[in-house]
């Protein structure tokens, strides 16, 4: 089938297999691996990137596993290479600040829920911050740090 | 000037602008040309005979290259190679365990066949269209069970499915018996683990035809090893493979063990002439990477009724599944045994293991590996001594600790602790947690109905693995030294080289501050190269805590060698003796003329342009070399947990989480806070949430992470951390090591403080995971009485 959407800003016509999961045309097709696969069955959240669907005017978080590549047509999607360009975006650089990442995996994912859930939360405290990630998981840093660089995150946005 | 130090310095991680931006490299984001994937199939049984496997019909499907089953390989690919068969008298049973076995499956998820396609949605077709015919057997998942006459046998040269009985004796268990006033006998479960590194496993391998080499890119913790085993089972010399560990998403023991499937792969990329790889489903993670922990423990602590312990005997029975992996054997035996006697100074120790082949999958290293289940044996029972005798828990610990003045000490079983201050790091968190206020309120908590309870948590464990001559006596298969290269370019630059493998726990920076601080550069200037065997002279990898005090050890010495090179040419081009210039922050300075000076990486320019090197000498900068430590490091300290049960439906909500832990010297805190967080999360989990559950059939009814409760950001507290530091003299850094602190700390102070939020209900003990299900139906049973 003929998928026509935009990737980070870039407008991508590509064949694809009605069965292609999403996240597989990101990585294999596109070759942005920034996004990863944890678990296939969209409980851990490494694969979430966001979406703006041809309905909407707004990003959302997608567990990219749980979508066809098809059902993005006419979309615009968002990974984390397309989040910053020169300069890291506030969420990245709070995460670097404040070590609230050891392996990695998850950080794309967190990273970009992180994004959806501000533009939703722009002042939230640590308890909205817990509920708002509590779709992601992370088996390295206990998610203190995470939860403290999206805090800080939020406030540098707020300050912009 | 005043003087800063890069060594102790809160340094932003040198690995993350990579990682969050997307550009990390993980096995499963690299796809040479011509790559094509390989998928296996995998029993739906834990026991049964394979009578015949047509895979006709997979062969034909569009887009299939090749497939295999386990005949195809024999004779080609031999087995899987335990390396650390441990010295037992009889000696220990090691079943044959190949890769894909032809005859019979022995665990839920083994593999039976392979199909290679041209892309993963058509190997997942074919193997739908494989058609395996199965004799199921009769299974055995518990090792109780297991070692029972009548049970079901795995092999029938391993009777009872007992691969081996492990005896170890410190002191005189007899004569501490004999004087205790009361003995506390207690069976403690400490179940299974499944370890779930957010990455799952994976592996590409690459032919050279013209060559015959094979570059091997692997998730895993110990390339070397890896490569050692890959060469003993793929059958090709090691020094035409070369394995590469690139960015690694998280192991915790599971990614230590050398995997049949990776000799497959291995094989199968010459067989089909073009680069293989597999990655793994979280599915087949669970059901057929290694597992942790599955004990079955009874306890005898033989005590006075002043609280003082004397004594302790254990018999273990280990579930070590169906094969034993990399370093199974010696997990739940000497990483376990050794460290029974914990923080105190018990007279005796006796403790047997037995080591039991079941139908599940095979059990490794689980972060902490052996000594989480030592510490949460002997905290449990100090709690429940101290229950027994109405003590406070706080007290019966400061009574029985190892004194400050005694180090070093050797504990009953040999083992010689370096240096602790156990005491103060029990003071500082019952100070922290608000310990007294606590106490204070937990009676009237309880009359307004509110279950509160303290937890406490006093541990020691033993890191950087380890002094080859301890090690090898054990039966490891190698010593446990480290290696490291570290180079100054004739730009000044410096590469560092180690032989540890770090996949999150941050050493490209902190290996980097550490040669900062030897060599005086800046930590901007210094690279760490690390997972790649060839590139690295030797490695034995990361694990046990080693990382630091061993890898770091190494990198210390071999900087240290640097710098003596660089004061020979120094002294040579300065035209001054050795002895008279001093090594501060990066330069060689003439005494009493302290214009006069080069910088050391100025030294390695004039080294390489080699013509005023002093007679003899080499041209370069650089070292390599292999440190073997004088012994183990032994970190220490205190948690304390504050648990509230809710006792209309069991669910408990920590309240507050205090860690005070003494790691040695501290490279770089932030990323010592950040090995603390997370290793209390997965402690935590272990006593509240997760459990690797078989069926009586050995069906895994946790294979996936809708069953398997990997806590959120809502389940896992805010942690307050504090740390006090007693340097270790065990090695050149006097660092200790912290990767597994948390998991070792934290699951018996959760569960202390549940157990003494309801033990004015009379409830003494309750096995984990503590369950809203399990703590509710114990209050119940002990509210009807």
């Amino acid at each position: 089938m003929k998928l026509k959407l935009t990737v980070n800003g870039k407008a991508v016509e590509s064949e694809v297999d009605p069965r292609l999961l999403l996240v597989d045309y990101i990585r294999d097709k596109l070759s942005l691996t920034g996004t990863h696969i944890g678990c296939d069955t969209s409980n851990c959240g490494a694969c979430t990137i966001l979406v703006k669907f041809p309905w909407s005017n707004k990003f959302v978080s997608v567990k990219s596993c749980t979508m066809f590549a098809v059902q993005a047509e006419g979309a615009e999607i968002k990974t984390v290479e397309g989040l910053s360009d020169e300069k890291l975006h506030p969420i990245q650089k709070a995460f670097w600040e404040n070590h609230a990442l050891q392996c990695g995996y998850c950080t794309p994912g967190f990273i970009m829920q992180a994004y959806a859930f501000l533009q939703e939360n722009p002042k939230p405290t640590s308890e909205d911050v817990r509920r708002g990630i509590s779709g992601n998981l992370c088996r390295c840093t206990g998610y203190q740090n995470i939860v403290k660089a999206i805090i800080q995150a939020s406030k540098e946005m707020e300050a912009k | 000037m005043a003087v800063t130090t890069i060594f102790g310095a809160r340094v932003k991680r040198k690995e993350d602008p990579r990682l969050i931006t997307g550009q990390g490299t993980y096995v499963a984001d690299i796809t040479p040309p011509g790559t094509v994937y390989i998928s296996f199939l995998r029993a739906p049984y834990a026991h049964a005979l394979i009578k015949s496997i047509d895979t006709s019909r997979a062969v034909a499907h569009r887009g299939v290259i090749a497939v295999y089953t386990g005949k195809d390989f024999k004779g080609k690919i031999g087995p899987v190679p335990t390396g650390w068969p441990i010295t037992t008298e009889p000696p220990i049973k090691i079943p044959e365990y190949y890769p894909i076995p032809w005859d019979k499956v022995r665990y839920q998820g083994e593999p039976v066949a392979a199909v290679v396609a041209e892309d993963r949605y058509i190997a997942k077709d074919a193997l739908e269209l494989i058609e395996v015919d199965y004799e199921p057997l009769k299974a055995v998942v518990n090792q109780e069970e297991a070692v029972k006459q009548g049970a079901p046998q795995l092999y029938d040269t391993i009777p009872n499915n007992t691969s081996f009985a492990w005896h170890l004796q410190g002191g005189d268990i007899e004569k501490a018996f004999e004087k205790a006033d009361r003995i506390i006998k207690q069976r403690l479960v400490n179940h299974r683990l499944q370890p779930t590194p957010m990455e799952n496993r994976a592996v590409l391998s690459i032919y050279n035809k013209g060559t015959g080499d094979f570059t091997i890119y692997a998730t895993c913790q110990a390339p070397h090893i890896h490569r050692l085993l890959l060469s003993s089972m793929m059958q090709v010399p090691e020094n035409k493979i070369r394995v590469i560990a690139p960015d690694v998403g998280g192991g915790f023991g599971s990614k230590i063990p050398v995997y049949g499937i990776d000799a497959v792969v291995g094989i199968v990329s010459r067989e089909v002439g073009r680069p293989v790889k597999y990655v793994e489903e979280r599915s087949e993670n669970y059901l057929a990477t290694t597992h942790g922990r599955d004990h079955i423990q009874y306890v005898e602590l033989a005590a006075k009724n002043d609280g003082t312990v004397i004594g302790l005997k254990v018999t273990s029975y280990a579930n070590l599944g169906a094969y034993l992996s990399t370093a199974s054997p010696g997990v739940p035996t000497y990483l376990f045994g050794l460290m029974l006697s914990g923080a105190y100074r018990l007279e005796a120790v006796d403790c047997k293991v037995y080591g039991v082949l079941t139908n599940t999958a095979p059990v490794d290293a689980y972060r902490g590996a052996g000594r989480p289940e030592a510490t949460y044996l002997i905290e449990r029972m100090m709690d429940i001594l101290a229950m027994e005798l109405g003590k406070d828990p706080a007290e019966v610990r400061r009574i029985n600790f190892i004194r400050k003045e005694e180090f070093p000490y050797t504990v009953c079983v040999g083992l010689q602790y370096d240096s602790g201050d156990y005491e103060r790091t029990l003071e500082r968190a019952l100070e922290l947690s608000e310990y007294s206020k606590w106490r204070e309120m937990q009676p009237k908590l309880r009359e307004q109905g509110r279950l509160v309870g303290i937890g406490i948590s006093s541990y020691v464990e033993m890191c950087g693995l380890g002094p080859s001559r301890a090690v090898r006596g054990t039966g490891f298969a190698l010593g446990l030294y480290e290696s490291a290269t570290v180079r100054i370019h004739p730009s000044g630059k410096v590469s560092v080289y180690t032989g540890t493998s770090p996949h999150g726990q941050g050493e490209e920076t902190t290996f980097a501050q550490i040669v900062a601080e030897e060599l005086g550069v800046p930590v901007e200037d210094v690279e760490v190269v690390h997972g790649d065997t060839s590139a690295i002279p030797w490695g034995m990898g990361t694990y046990g805590s080693r990382t630091t005090p061993v890898g770091g050890g190494a990198i210390a010495l071999a900087s240290r060698k640097v710098v003596e090179k660089g004061r020979k040419i120094a002294s040579s081009v300065l035209e001054v003796s050795e002895t008279d210039l001093f090594f501060e922050r990066g330069k060689y300075y003439v005494k009493g003329a302290p214009s006069k000076a080069l910088t050391i990486q100025e030294v390695a320019l004039l080294s390489y342009q080699s013509d005023k090197l002093p007679e003899g000498m080499e041209p370069g900068l650089e070292s390599t070399t292999f440190y073997d430590p004088a012994n183990f490091t032994f970190p220490f300290g205190t948690h304390i947990c504050i648990a509230e049960v809710d006792k209309e439906t069991g669910s408990v909500k920590i309240l507050r989480y205090v860690a005070v832990d003494d790691c040695g010297r501290q490279i770089n805190p932030l990323i010592v806070e950040g090995q603390v967080h997370g290793g209390i999360a997965q402690g935590i989990a272990q006593a509240l949430y997760e459990y690797a559950v078989y069926n009586e059939e050995g069906t895994l009814l946790t294979s996936s992470l809708t069953e398997y409760a990997v806590p959120t950001a809502m389940e896992i507290p805010e942690i307050i951390t504090d740390s006090t530091v007693t340097p270790s003299p065990h090695n050149p850094l006097g660092v200790k090591g912290v990767g597994e602190t948390g998991t070792i700390a934290a699951t018996p102070a959760v569960v202390n403080a549940v157990v003494d939020a309801l033990s004015h209900l009379g409830i003494k003990h309750i096995d984990m995971p503590l369950t809203s299900e399990k703590v509710w139906r114990a209050i119940r049973e002990h509210s009807s009485k």
